[in-house]
């Protein structure tokens, strides 16, 4: 573990770090809108990370010069992450949009849309449901 | 100047992140998640993917920003007090990160140009793109002819959920009239 391991590094682990804050807004909070926002800072944050690595030291954005003069001298960086991340943006705008559609029928068929109260509205309705099915068969179920 | 550059992006993600966590108010949340893209599409540009700056500033500030307010608008403003704090999830995070943090560890420093994402087919796509494409922007090039099925992939993609999401709630308003029919 050098300065120079570190530096190299530390990229990597800053776009991790900020993965795990997205992944902990998914998971501990009950809202669903906020939910999807976590899942969006997650997924920029996976943008990031491969984006990085496909960075060049000294290199520039891979488009030529108009008049297609290329300079050999000139580096530059991966094109390939930028096309997979072009196309990972979009994919995911279209499933972000199919999440919040669901959670507008949610909406609309339970009042709320916080996980606590979902759980809480199907347990209830569970256990009316037991009761009623239990009375019909004898009070066994 | 670079890293500098780095690190105060990434500070101010992470307080954007973090503010995000911390908002009940939902307005305040969407609004943060547009700032969230907005500066992660200037990260892009120092890292040199200026076509993906553009599109996360057009396609997550803009048009996810907007999806978000409609949703937000059809259902609820604030998110409710939560009712215990649990460690569990903490620990689930902190494991996963370590995890991943300890997978990076094999990885080829950053920016080095002998990692194998740059010693494998990136230099041919950008040898060949001036004479099979004649175009200045090699990720258009991989993009658009190279690599033309993935795109067309995408766009299935984007249909497929166009068509879930006009299912899901494309009777909204009829609906809505019909209960209110009902309880008059």
């Amino acid at each position: 573990m050098n300065m120079e391991f570190i530096l190299g590094h530390m990229n990597y682990w800053l776009f991790i770090i900020l993965m795990m804050i997205g992944f902990y807004i998914v998971v501990a909070r009950g809202n669903y809108i906020k939910k999807i926002v976590g899942l969006n800072v997650f997924q920029a944050s996976v943008f990031m990370f491969y984006i990085s690595i496909g960075k060049v030291e000294g290199g520039t954005a891979p488009i030529f010069p108009i008049d297609m003069n290329i300079d050999p001298q000139v580096i530059y960086s991966n094109p390939l992450p930028h096309v997979l991340i072009l196309t990972a943006i979009v994919v995911g705008v279209a499933t972000t949009s199919l999440g919040l559609a669901l959670i507008v029928r949610i909406r609309e068929e339970y009042g709320t849309i916080e996980e606590d109260d979902i759980l809480e509205i199907d347990s209830a309705a569970q256990v009316s449901e037991n009761r009623k099915e239990g009375a019909s068969m004898g009070g066994r179920a | 100047m670079e890293l500098f550059i780095n690190l105060t992006l990434f500070f101010m993600l992470v307080v954007t992140a973090l503010a995000i966590l911390r908002m009940r108010h939902l307005f305040a949340v969407v609004a943060l998640s547009g700032v969230f893209s907005l500066l992660c599409a200037l990260l892009f540009v120092t890292l040199d993917a200026v076509d993906v700056a553009f599109t996360e500033a057009a396609v997550g500030a803009g048009i996810s920003t907007v999806l978000l307010l409609g949703t937000m608008a059809l259902t609820a403003r604030n998110e409710k007090m939560p009712r215990s704090f649990s460690p569990v999830p903490l620990l689930v995070v902190v494991a996963t990160g370590a995890v991943l943090i300890y997978g990076t560890l094999d990885m080829a420093s950053f920016g080095s140009a002998l990692s194998p994402a740059q010693t494998h087919v990136a230099a041919q796509y950008l040898e060949r793109t001036p004479t099979d494409m004649g175009i200045p922007n090699v990720v258009t090039a991989v993009l658009s002819s190279y690599r033309g099925f993935d795109t067309l992939g995408e766009v299935v993609v984007v249909f497929t959920a166009a068509v879930g999401v006009l299912s899901l709630i494309g009777g909204l308003g009829r609906r809505r009239y019909k209960k209110e029919e009902a309880q008059e």
